[in-house]
């Protein structure tokens, strides 16, 4: 394929690409000097908010009423979602849904976690007590929090005028699937679920707003990734023409990963926050926030087959995806289901593919952009069922692969769903991978370990990488007859500016956002062989200011756009400069611009001892424009906007150029599984990719193996889990767990290197690589280990065990009777049990049990309690949870009281951290020397915060209340007199449990 | 009002040394210390991953022990000598454990960083020949969503030998 770049720079000049050049960002990061979104203070006058969250995963508003937090001293304003509305508008999205989202609910909440108010205040701490003085009266509906009951026939719909939470469904057929499947000797079938997790930056969402009027206009500080194809969506959400919402990024950004895409959400509601009360308004999202609320990887059902000829030959594929978006569609979804289609094929040439897509709301948070964005998902899919049929055909997975890679000779090779692979010779990677990993050696392994009855199981995946993403290719979820009515899209811009100023210094601006990946470090070294410089003397300034930048709607970092089409435009303003600097060196030197070489610092005439510096020849552009050659603008200004010319539009046979470069990855994994304990140890894992040239091979390293720690979290830990109800179970890092160094394991990384015709570099995206095939490569090493293919991720040590034992798996089982004694907890639910002795009488324990003025005092954290008629009590409580410490209003009634032997307590409590229902029965039971035996058993359900952040905790904090509760009881009965290690034994009596 | 007076809502003025200057500040009583020398004491290179004290992003040294401080009030810092990581090389220099970062790439969006430099100071000092399993565990206090930790092993492992040597 003949690209429209042109090769710029001979190889021999290149002295700094490809070079593994330290990274020029470093020093201020080390030195905790660089900036984030949370250390600017960019206007006088700041106001703090915090955001008021739904603790329901469906309820209806009933109403908010805000009077005890604005009456609160330090409170500048609080705004409900309706106020919201009355100055903004929902923000769109490329699939026409009977329903609109708003980045703060409205009348209803549809996910726990979603906006409900916000306030704002003279600092985050009386935000964030202010909230807990809303008092939002909820009607909670019935939710559906997974896949499955979310497209059962009757669920809860989550909007009003939809039958279905199935939103959209498209149909693909490429080649003749249905044909290849009938003429096939074998057909290998995989079902599957896949969770949902997120990547989860250290440094979590951060928003500055500020709203001006004459004109009205909105100034927006944030850690937003791009891509700015949502800053139209934005403004139009906000009301205002495009140039009135100017977005600006600090100069460092804590990690991204895709999430921070989602940071859009907040940019409107923020900036709508600032117009209604007036006041420059910065928030920080925290950790509980990010986790439960700020967006995900989706999660999948899905459903993939196979058909083979009996000597390996792939004839065909057949897909069905059913994608959870969570409540609402936020852009740029659905585009996780599109990011791979046109690759459909993944790294084989099988020409027949149908593909079935379902797009699906459930009462979860809105997913968004991740790492590896749907190709995770797609390759769990496409590389467990090659792994499946390389078993079913007697074929090494290895090989079978290796039959069906696009062969080295066929590229560029265009894939049937309309993907142009730019180069790769995949078998070569493959044997690459074989040598470093050491199969046989494995094989053998494998073959002793299974001999002494162990289990050690092998596998591998393999794919291609698609990056710098057409930003056409979400149109997809469009049917061809709808994309016709529309305005055509195509495309991926990118953009660089190069100045050099009157001192003749080098600066280079680029709207790629990094969150680390070190583009300036490579950015600069381009320019720097360009221009005959150092890359230290070249100044890259990578922060967008959407008023001053050359930005386009392809802005932004994802996709691992930077290598694959960033460095193109950044080439081409370094030729720009360097032509320009030719010409002015030539005409002071008295020579060609083609004899002109840069190098060094200097201008020289090749071949001769006339040289200039560059920054003298470069100056004069500046102080002498009267001197420069005829036809020459003064100044050095470059500009280069470049648009790969490949990536048209979506064709009518659904067939589209998706991304610029196909990097390649294959992976081995070997695993051993402990079936005593379900310890996983990974033995080996080697990983070969192919990025075309390495920029700097150290960066290449890195996200190597971020991306990397990436895939294996999901394959072993992450989860972001969900009871039935739809409360959120992994607020914490305590509870969503991130692979730490001591469970990361080596990882063997080896590169060939196949060069792409794609830009001037020949380098290919990458970085997400890894992460979209580690969680295949695990999951069918564990399969082969274990000899069974139901393998769901994550493969957490429980997991593992039941799968290693031959038994079910239960992460949560709601409403399971628990033994005496115990506390239980299983997704927000709790139950349990348990009898204590008091040193008193029935009548005397009946009594106060049921007296409101000793219920005040043994109550834990009771504040206020009252008895409204005869059988209920309402009370104000203050509780801690796993550090966060809440008032409830609670409310309990007294059931099938039978005086002085049993009764029924029935609770809710409320509270803005969360609530919780629940239901005690207390049975007493005379004792021979005048004491009491009292036996209770409880259930109970926790939703909100409390359950997302304090679920590990739950079981042993109800133990702890319920002893103090006992205590206190005890205390009562027997005064102040009574010695301490009466109270220890009542404790341990009770904690043991 | 010192801080053994202070009540709720009210202000205490906190004395102590940061990087080795006298600094000092307000803070209520249940002003994060993290809060405080961000927004108090603009020392900005002190980051704040998760405020439950598992990240490990907000590390500093309290008297030279590396302590969260996300997960301490201001006014137990009452006192107290603190270093972050502003505080560890002669401004305009690194030393030895933060050149060692940037030459095995062992950070790439550098927020987690300030905290396990802070972290590996302290463990260094108490553990100067490390293995690669005490590094790893000592690790496993911090959460790094980019590198993947190995670089970030080397590095440690790499300082370790230099300080050692005495570079």
């Amino acid at each position: 394929m003949k690209s429209a770049s042109v090769v710029s720079a001979p190889a021999a000049s290149r002295r700094w690409v490809g070079a593994a050049v330290p990274r020029k960002e470093d020093e201020a990061l080390l030195t905790g000097r660089a900036r984030f979104i949370d250390d600017l203070a960019p206007l006088p006058g700041l106001t703090f908010a915090a955001i008021l969250r739904s603790p329901h995963a469906h309820a209806r508003i009933l109403g908010i009423d805000v009077r005890r937090a604005l009456a609160l001293p330090g409170v500048r304003g609080v705004v409900t979602g309706r106020e919201i509305a009355e100055v903004i508008g929902p923000i769109a999205s490329v699939v026409r849904a009977p329903f609109a989202y708003y980045p703060i609910a409205l009348d209803r909440v549809r996910y726990v976690g979603e906006p409900v108010a916000v306030v704002v205040a003279d600092s985050r701490y009386i935000a964030e007590d202010a909230c807990e003085l809303i008092d939002v009266g909820y009607e909670p509906l019935p939710a559906v929090a997974d896949l499955a009951s979310a497209r059962a026939p009757g669920a809860p719909l989550l909007h009003d005028n939809t039958t279905s939470n199935v939103i959209s469904r498209r149909t693909f057929r490429y080649g003749d699937p249905e044909s290849a499947f009938a003429a096939a000797d074998r057909i290998f079938e995989f079902s599957y679920s896949y969770p949902r997790y997120a990547s989860t930056p250290m440094e979590t969402f951060g928003v500055i707003a500020h709203f001006e009027r004459a004109p009205d206009r909105y100034t927006v500080w944030s850690n937003f990734q791009g891509p700015f194809v949502i800053q139209p969506l934005m403004a139009g959400a906000l009301r205002v023409p495009g140039h009135r919402l100017r977005l600006i990024t600090p100069p460092a950004s804590g990690g991204s990963f895709g999430i921070k895409q989602a940071v859009l959400s907040y940019i409107v509601l923020l900036a709508a926050v600032s117009r209604k009360v007036g006041l420059p308004v910065k928030w920080i999202e925290d950790r509980a926030e990010h986790l439960s609320a700020a967006s995900a990887a989706s999660d999948r059902l899905g459903s993939v087959a196979a058909a083979f000829r009996n000597d390996g030959k792939l004839l065909a594929l057949k897909f069905h995806n059913v994608a959870n978006m969570g409540a609402y569609i936020r852009p740029p979804e659905p585009a996780s289901l599109y990011r791979m289609h046109a690759a459909s094929n993944g790294s084989y040439a099988v020409e027949n593919i149908a593909v079935e897509n379902e797009l699906v709301v459930t009462n979860t948070t809105p997913v968004g952009l991740n790492r590896g964005y749907g190709g995770p998902q797609f390759y769990f899919a496409l590389e467990r069922v090659m792994e499946i049929a390389a078993r079913g055909l007697g074929i090494d997975p290895a090989e079978l692969r290796r039959r069906n890679f696009i062969p080295a000779d066929r590229f560029p090779y265009r894939a049937p769903a309309g993907a142009v692979f730019d180069s790769g010779d995949y078998p070569r990677a493959l044997d690459e991978l074989l040598r470093i990993a050491d199969y046989e050696g494995l094989q053998r392994r494998r073959e002793q370990a299974r001999r002494d009855g162990r289990l050690f199981g092998i596998g591998f995946a393999a794919g291609v990488e698609p990056s710098g993403s057409n930003m056409a290719y979400v149109s997809l979820a469009q049917t061809a007859e709808e994309r016709s009515r529309g305005e055509r899209k195509s495309g991926a811009n990118a953009s660089a500016v190069l100045q050099v100023d009157p001192s003749g210094q080098v600066t280079l601006r680029i709207c790629s956002t990094p969150n680390g990946q070190g583009h300036a470090t490579v950015a600069a070294q381009i320019v720097a062989d360009a221009l005959g410089l150092d890359p230290a003397d070249i100044d890259v300034v990578t922060d967008i200011d959407t008023l001053t930048s050359a930005w386009s709607i392809a802005s932004g970092n994802y996709s691992n756009r930077f290598a694959a089409i960033v460095v193109d435009a950044v080439a081409k303003s370094a030729r720009q400069v360097a032509d320009k600097i030719r010409l002015m060196a030539a005409e002071a030197l008295d020579a060609t611009p083609e004899e002109i070489d840069l190098s060094d610092g200097y201008a020289r005439v090749r071949g001769s001892n006339r040289a200039l510096p560059f920054r003298k020849v470069a100056a004069r552009a500046h102080w002498d424009p009267a001197g420069l050659p005829p036809g020459t603008a003064p100044g050095i200004v470059e500009t280069a906007v470049v648009s790969p010319p490949l990536l048209g539009s979506p064709d009518v046979k659904d067939r589209v150029a998706s991304a610029t470069t196909f990097g390649f990855v294959v992976d081995l994994a070997a695993v051993e599984i402990d079936r005593a304990t379900g310890i996983l140890h990974i033995e080996k894992y080697a990983s070969v990719h192919d990025v075309g040239t390495q920029l700097n091979p150290k960066i290449v390293e890195g996200q190597v193996h971020g991306g990397f720690a990436h895939g294996l979290g999901a394959a072993l830990f992450e989860e972001l889990a969900y009871d039935e109800q739809g409360n959120f179970l992994s607020g914490t890092f305590a509870d969503y767990l991130c692979p730490t160094a001591m469970e990361v394991p080596p990882l063997d990384v080896g590169h060939i290197e196949t060069v792409s015709p794609a830009n001037a570099l020949g380098a290919k995206g990458m970085g997400d690589g890894s992460s979209m095939l580690t969680p295949a490569a695990i999951a069918n090493a564990v399969a082969d280990a274990l000899g069974r293919d139901d393998v769901t991720l994550p493969l957490t040590l429980q997991r593992v065990w039941a799968l290693a034992n031959g038994r079910e798996y239960e992460r949560a089982a709601p409403g399971r009777r628990a033994t005496p004694r115990r506390t239980r907890v299983s997704g927000g639910a709790l139950n349990g049990g348990g009898e204590i002795v008091l040193s008193a009488p029935i009548a005397e324990v009946w009594r106060r049990l049921l007296d409101p003025n000793e219920l005040s005092a043994i109550v834990p954290g009771c504040r206020t309690l009252r008895q409204e008629g005869n059988d209920r009590y309402v009370a104000e409580v203050t509780i801690g949870v796993a550090g966060i410490r809440g008032t409830y209003g609670v409310t309990i009634d007294l059931r099938d009281r039978r005086e002085g032997q049993s009764v029924r307590f029935v609770g809710k409590a409320t509270g803005a951290l969360g609530f919780g229902t629940g239901s005690g029965l207390v049975t007493l039971q005379a004792e021979p020397d005048g004491r009491t035996r009292l036996h209770y058993e409880y259930e109970a359900e926790v939703g909100g915060k409390v359950a997302a952040v304090g679920q590990r905790m739950l079981g042993s904090v109800v133990r702890f209340l319920l002893a103090q509760f006992f205590d206190a009881l005890e205390h009562r009965i027997h005064g102040r007199r009574r010695a301490w290690w009466h109270s220890l034994r009542a404790w341990r009596t009770l904690l043991r449990g | 009002m010192s801080v053994q007076t202070c009540l709720a809502g009210q202000k205490a003025t906190i004395e102590l040394t940061l990087n080795g200057q006298r600094r000092s500040g307000k803070a209520e009583p249940r002003l994060l210390l993290c809060d405080f020398l961000r927004h108090e004491l603009q020392a900005f290179g002190v980051h704040v991953g998760c405020e439950h004290g598992i990240c490990g992003a907000c590390t500093v040294l309290v008297d030279g022990r590396a302590v969260r401080s996300c997960t301490q009030y201001a006014v137990q810092a009452d006192g107290r000598d603190i270093v972050t990581v502003e505080g560890l090389a002669e401004a305009g220099t690194m030393n030895a454990l933060q050149r060692a970062f940037a030459k095995h790439h062992a950070l790439q969006c550098g927020y987690c960083t300030p905290g396990i430099l802070c972290s590996a100071t302290h463990f260094l000092r108490e553990t100067p020949a490390p293995t690669e399993r005490e590094v790893r565990d000592m690790l496993s206090g911090h959460i790094c969503r980019c590198t993947g930790y190995a670089s970030i092993v080397a590095a440690i492992l790499e300082a370790a030998d230099a300080v050692s040597r005495g570079a």
